[in-house]
């Protein structure tokens, strides 16, 4: 149930941007979860909905982007596809992998008013 | 609504804490003068015999801004956890400051986490000034089990939460104020999955697993233990009785971390727990170089050697 935090977390951003830049309500809001990045997206929405209700999130549409995993493979010298972590490279079987992308968990963008 | 930090998280109570208070709710969010005076006066109806339990108010804090304005795009890139690791920045800056030596101790519920730390809490505390923050969703049972040692010790309920944050931790050091110079255990709530993502300030997480539970535990929650710097296998005794593959588990664990410190121990027996002490004095010396409490760390190790 972690979800739960980051969405409090999520909330607890706005609300110092609604106050830093004047606004009180969002409209739509972008995150950024990677596929590594440990996150239930479904989970996410709903505990999203919970936390946003009488807040300057309620009634915000909520818009998750996924970048895919991503890895350097130190064996095959190159940048690979890979879809948890820890998995070995799809390539050469190895584990000598490093993420470089993926694991992200970021508040992108808002529409607010 | 805290008033030190502007907190205003559900469900969290630290013992002895400031401010917090669910009955109190409605003034806070226009009363921050008063909130201090009304959640001390509460706090003695929750008390047990040692501290007390501090709630913290119903919801996150709502802030509302002047002035409205037409719907426009706002970009913040702004990291999701970026404000857990401002408080964990903040409690490890203290705790550099002040020579503490901190371990996150993590684990699922019931691998003997309570009675391995009561354990070393009893060798160590003549060694050195040692202090404990608990964390479990309920209950102050283990802080009680842990005073029942003689060390200083507060519970952090986390209520629905599944971890400890960066954020508890710092209210909790308010609380406790740890000696310069100690070692602090930061036993975080019974839960292989959420505590890897939240730093806490901590110098090293470290991962208890015991050998009733499944050798393949390193492979199925990685991000624990690739976060641990240290794995102690608990209940280690009872090896004979079990089908317990060590050799297997202690390979699954360094699949995932090359890099992790493997220590068998048993918190019943003692066994193995003189590695784990020895670990736990040398890296905390190794923190403590060029700090004042280095000195005295320097003359505790003579004097009871």
């Amino acid at each position: 149930m972690h979800e739960m935090s980051l969405c409090e977390s999520v909330l607890q951003i706005v609300e110092e941007e609604a106050a830093k830049q004047k606004f009180n309500n969002v409209k739509w809001l972008q995150l950024e979860i990677g596929a590594l990045a440990g996150v239930e997206v479904e989970a996410m929405r709903f505990c999203f909905d919970v936390v946003a209700r009488n807040s300057v999130l309620q009634g915000a549409t909520l818009d998750i982007v996924q970048p895919g995993g991503e890895a350097w493979c130190m064996q095959c010298a190159k940048t690979i596809e890979i879809k948890e972590r820890y998995q070995p490279c799809p390539e050469c079987g190895g584990y000598q992998l490093q993420v470089t992308g993926g694991d992200e968990m970021r508040i992108k963008e808002l529409e607010v008013e | 609504m805290c008033t030190v930090c502007g907190c205003g998280e559900g469900e969290v109570t630290i013992e002895g804490a400031h401010a917090h208070s669910h009955s109190h709710d409605h003034q806070h969010s226009h009363q921050h003068g008063h909130s201090h005076d009304h959640s001390h006066e509460h706090s003695h109806d929750h008390s047990h015999d040692h501290g007390h339990h501090h709630h913290y108010g119903l919801g996150p804090a709502r802030a509302h801004a002047p002035g409205l304005d037409q719907a426009r795009m706002v970009q913040i890139e702004k990291d999701i956890l970026g404000k857990n690791d401002q408080y964990a920045r903040a409690n490890r800056a203290r705790f550099a400051e002040q020579g503490i030596f901190t371990l996150n101790l993590v684990s699922s519920p019931g691998s003997g986490k309570t009675t391995l730390l009561t354990r070393t809490l009893t060798d160590l505390k003549d060694k050195f000034p040692l202090a404990v923050v608990e964390g479990d969703q309920e209950t102050s049972q283990d802080a009680e089990r842990i005073r029942a040692t003689g060390v200083n010790a507060i519970q952090v309920n986390t209520g629905k939460g599944c971890h400890l944050d960066g954020h508890m931790v710092g209210h909790a050091l308010e609380t406790l104020q740890p000696q310069p110079g100690s070692v602090l255990f930061i036993e975080n709530v019974g839960n292989l999955v959420c505590p890897a993502a939240f730093d806490l300030g901590e110098a090293h997480k470290v991962a208890i697993l015991s050998i009733t539970e499944g050798e393949d535990k390193p492979i199925k929650y990685p991000d624990m233990f690739a976060a641990a710097d240290v794995l102690l296998l608990n209940k280690i005794d009872l090896l004979p009785h079990l089908d317990f593959d060590v050799e297997r588990c202690i390979e699954f664990a360094r699949r995932i971390n090359p890099a992790i410190q493997i220590i068998k121990v048993s918190a019943k027996t003692g066994e193995g727990m003189q590695q784990w002490y020895q670990w736990l004095t040398l890296n905390r010396q190794s923190r403590l170089i060029g700090h004042p409490a280095f000195a005295d760390a320097s003359q505790g190790e003579t004097h009871h050697a």
